[in-house]
């Protein structure tokens, strides 16, 4: 809540970044807690790669409804227009593409000096040395050393010419961390986190489910139903699910205190090349 | 907002020493790794290493950035967490331990609650080693915990580990760091790291682990409620404060003051979704509703209304620069405390610390990673406290207008209050007229030490010396300014600090008129005699430490104080009912139980060398 106040107080023109997923969720949730029993300061923004789980596009607009809030969402049409898709141009074009250029073209677009995210710095290990907040060059690219030093609750938000800043207020929690506010704080999470029989395709091992018609199937490859849920939701070609039957809160919550494979396992994205996700960093990716 | 209770470590050390080997091992074997990345670990390996093929190399468990990988070493602060036994987390902030990094280092250990220090036994105890133990005094970590590692390398020999812990034991004490653990560990063996080890059977304290699970979370200071106004909630019908406790408790009810603006007001209710709690506390975000709903902007600090806190526009601070170009005198920064934000300039730099030796330099500027004492003047008076009182609210950061990039940060000793309806008159003849027509340099030296340490014969037998050389002196002694000057005081804190005072100026208006000062005063607090050091220009004030062992001290009981005490008639002498703060950077530190021919000799070297 600290660094969501003062994102809203120091920056002139923020805007939470709102991907769907459960760290959004608290992440919204803590912005109303922040500004209660004033409305959330700034708008949030969706950026959609139009191949997202539809369950997360009618979540969003639930939420949207529900809180009122006042919602902006930035897709790559360009791309889309170019037929850009995750099976026409790998996923770590795709990814550059539909996310980070959308992010970065939208972030600009409205003029938006402070973006707020949900990552966490357990997810990944080139996370673990990403500030609270993190300054961006212009360009939004991310330079490990101009970094500022982060000490006390003091942030130097002093911007100068194309300088923007992202702010991580969910730095310090864990994946569990996360699902147990959740479940403290009765938040509601798109139904994917949860198991369920899906239509699934394994792809090198990965369990990807068919979400709609656009899937293309590789030679040889066929959909069955399995009892899966998801970690971690993206984009639906590219996020894989895990087999699981924990269908409540506690389940997951219960799964997730026996298990120990790293939440981005799941993410197909991260596992080109061991330190991907900086060089994304690097390129303005969140 | 956090789920459970936070620890926080800051863990110094470099690569070679093993730190992060030491971190992945207890990351490891507390669950705080993913299988995944076990498996990595097992896998990879980085050029030049020695763990053996199918193991787990710990040290790649904890490495972040692409770049820093391929140098083979940790070049920024990386943050770890790691759930304790007791179900507490900690967060483990890991700092890199070459010595250009004092900047991290300082970002590090400026919110952690205790130091993890690494100390290679092959290699013994390194400057590096006190530097680090520097700089976590200075930001004021009060726990340390020296791990002695690699001592599988020398057949876990007893006597390599309590030489390391006798050298550095006195050391963390003289820096104040109240409690010190030292434990011998392999972290690449893993003895006493989670598990006890049958190889160190002369060692039966506990283990790493054990430490941090019991290790606890400090406050960030005594001073009373300091809430620092981030935002103010708007809704129909509503307006209210909001910001996060800095320290202390605010309760429904609590009458604040707005610091400095003679404003008070009581709250009404403090708000949150779904709840109206009664009370909270320090590090907890609030939003309060103030009865009356008096102007307050962001930036404005609430206290208590018997402790609040009093703006001024001059302080004394410590500050580490971290900017890539030196510190400019005169130059307008901008000082960030919190939501505060005000234009500062720098009007003298005090000195520089050695943060090797401990000693402070004279230093005109202060350039990266330096660590110095300045005098720092804000544009308009703000209500900060001294780092001591209250850890958020006595710090700040200094910005470059320009690049807007931090260049500092600064931890205020104290405030210096400018008497406001009084102007200097300018002399003519000054002291360095006067100077010259004496033919040597003026100053005072400032002999501090427990009743009994020897401080009067020191200074009696340097004076003599002084004078026979043709040196214009004069002594100021405890005692004898107490039978006039000081008649009035006693003994309590305030007392002393108003007699420490009270000398200060005396030896400066002596050190003006071009004499020689010898002040042999017991002088306890570090804070009155640092703010006695204040008065005086670089090199003129030398600070000598008369360090007597208490007990040689009550043997020797010239005056018979210490009989009195022990009867229960004196309650606050020195070491007995009062504590005794010692310098942490003194110019010179005399052994009490040496002759004192000897001691005065160093300080007549010490003053001719000026």
């Amino acid at each position: 809540m600290w660094a969501l106040r003062e994102a809203a107080a120091a920056f002139r023109r923020p805007v939470l970044l709102y991907s769907i997923g459960k760290d959004s969720g608290v992440l919204l949730h803590l912005a109303r807690k922040a500004f209660y029993p004033g409305p959330i300061p700034f708008p949030v923004m969706h950026v959609d790669t139009t191949w997202k789980f539809r369950d997360m596009i009618t979540f969003r607009d639930q939420m949207v409804s529900e809180y009122q809030l006042e919602l902006i969402v930035a897709t790559n049409e360009a791309a889309v227009a170019e037929g850009v898709t995750p099976f026409s141009h790998g996923s770590q074009e795709y990814t550059r593409l539909m996310k980070t250029v959308a992010l970065r073209e939208a972030l600009d677009e409205y003029g938006f000096d402070a973006a707020i995210g949900g990552s966490r710095r357990d997810e990944e290990r080139s996370r673990a040395k990403e500030r609270i907040f993190s300054l961006r060059m212009p360009g939004h690219r991310w330079e490990p050393r101009r970094q500022r030093p982060e000490l006390w609750r003091s942030v130097n938000s002093e911007l100068v010419e194309g300088q923007t800043m992202r702010v991580f207020p969910l730095s310090n929690w864990t994946e569990l961390d996360v699902w147990r506010y959740i479940r403290r704080e009765g938040l509601p999470v798109v139904p994917l986190y949860f198991a369920a029989e899906r239509p699934v395709v394994v792809r090198q091992g990965q369990l990807i489910v068919v979400d709609d018609e656009r899937m293309q199937f590789e030679p040889g490859e066929t959909s069955q139903q399995r009892l899966v849920r998801f970690r971690s939701l993206g984009c639906y070609p590219l996020s894989a699910a895990v087999a699981s039957s924990a269908d409540t809160l506690d389940d997951v919550i219960a799964e997730m205190e026996s298990s120990n494979e790293s939440e981005r396992a799941g993410r197909l994205i991260d596992g080109e090349g061991s330190a991907s996700m900086e060089s994304k960093k690097v390129e303005g990716y969140f | 907002m956090a789920l459970a209770p936070l620890v926080r470590l800051v863990a110094c050390g470099s690569v070679d020493d093993g730190k992060s080997t030491l971190i992945g091992r207890l990351l490891a074997g507390t669950g705080s790794v993913p299988d995944d990345q076990l498996q990595m670990a097992r896998t990879t390996r980085r050029s030049g290493s020695t763990v053996a093929p199918g193991e787990i190399d710990y040290s790649l468990l904890t490495d972040g950035l692409e770049s820093e990988r391929e140098q083979g070493i940790t070049i920024d602060v990386a943050y770890r967490h790691m759930e304790l036994p007791s179900h507490r987390r900690l967060i483990i902030a890991d700092a890199p331990g070459h010595e250009q990094y004092t900047r991290n280092m300082a970002v590090a250990a400026s919110t952690a609650d205790v130091a993890l220090l690494l100390v290679d036994a092959e290699r013994g105890v390194r400057t590096q080693t006190l530097r680090h133990l520097t700089i976590c005094s200075l930001m004021g970590v009060r726990h340390a915990v020296i791990a002695v590692n690699k001592l599988d390398a020398l057949g876990f020999d007893e006597t390599v580990f309590e030489g390391i812990a006798d050298t550095l034991l006195p050391a963390a004490e003289r820096l104040g760091i109240e409690r010190v653990d030292v434990i011998p560990v392999s972290a690449l063996e893993g003895d006493n790291v989670l598990e006890r080890s049958g190889r160190t059977p002369w060692y039966d304290g506990p283990t790493l682990l054990e430490i941090l699970d019991q290790s606890e979370a400090i406050t960030n200071g005594e001073a009373g409620l300091r809430l620092p106004v981030q935002t103010i909630v708007r809704a129909p019908g509503f307006r209210g404060v909001a910001g996060t406790i800095a320290t202390g408790t605010v309760r429904a009810g609590d009458r604040l003051e707005v610091a400095g603006r003679s404003l008070t007001a009581t709250v009404a209710e403090i708000v949150r979704l779904n709840a109206s709690p009664e009370s909270a506390e320090a590090g907890e975000a609030v939003c309060l509703r103030l009865e009356p709903d008096v102007d307050i902007t962001r930036g404005d600090v609430l206290t208590s209304v018997d402790d609040t806190c009093h703006p001024a526009d001059r302080f004394s601070a410590e500050l580490v620069w971290c900017g890539d170009e030196p510190l400019a005198h005169g130059r307008s920064y901008l000082l960030v405390c919190g939501p505060l934000t005000v234009p500062a300039v720098v009007t003298a730099v005090r000195h520089r610390l050695d943060v090797e030796s401990g000693s402070l330099e004279a230093a005109r500027l202060l350039a990266l990673n330096d660590v110095g004492r300045v005098d720092i003047a804000t544009d308009a008076p703000v209500p900060l406290d001294s780092y001591e009182r209250s850890r958020h609210t006595g710090s700040f950061l200094l910005v470059d207008r320009v690049t807007g990039d931090t260049v500092a940060a600064g931890m205020v000793r104290f405030a210096l209050r400018r008497a406001e309806n009084i102007t200097r008159q300018e002399y003519v003849v000054d002291r360095d007229a006067r100077r010259r027509i004496k033919g040597h340099p003026a100053g005072v030296v400032w002999l501090t030490g427990l009743s009994g340490a020897g401080k009067s014969t020191i200074a009696n037998e340097a004076e003599q010396r002084l004078h026979a050389l043709g040196v214009h002196t004069y002594l100021l002694d405890g005692d004898n300014v107490r039978f006039g000057l000081n008649k009035d005081l006693g003994f309590t804190p305030e007392d002393r600090a108003e007699n420490v005072r009270r000398v200060a100026e005396v030896a400066r208006l002596m050190v003006d008129a071009g004499l020689v000062v010898l002040v042999a005063l017991v002088s306890p607090f570090r804070g009155d005699r640092e703010a006695a050091r204040e008065l005086f220009e670089d090199g003129e004030f030398i600070e000598v430490f008369v360090d007597t062992p208490l007990d040689v001290c009550a043997a020797r009981d010239p005056k018979g104080l210490y009989a009195r005490a022990a009867a229960g008639q004196l309650p606050n002498l020195t070491g007995v009912g009062q504590d005794y703060e010692p310098p942490t950077h003194a110019e010179l530190v005399l052994s009490g139980t040496d002759s004192a021919d000897a001691s005065a000799a160093a300080i007549v070297a010490a003053v001719l060398a000026e």
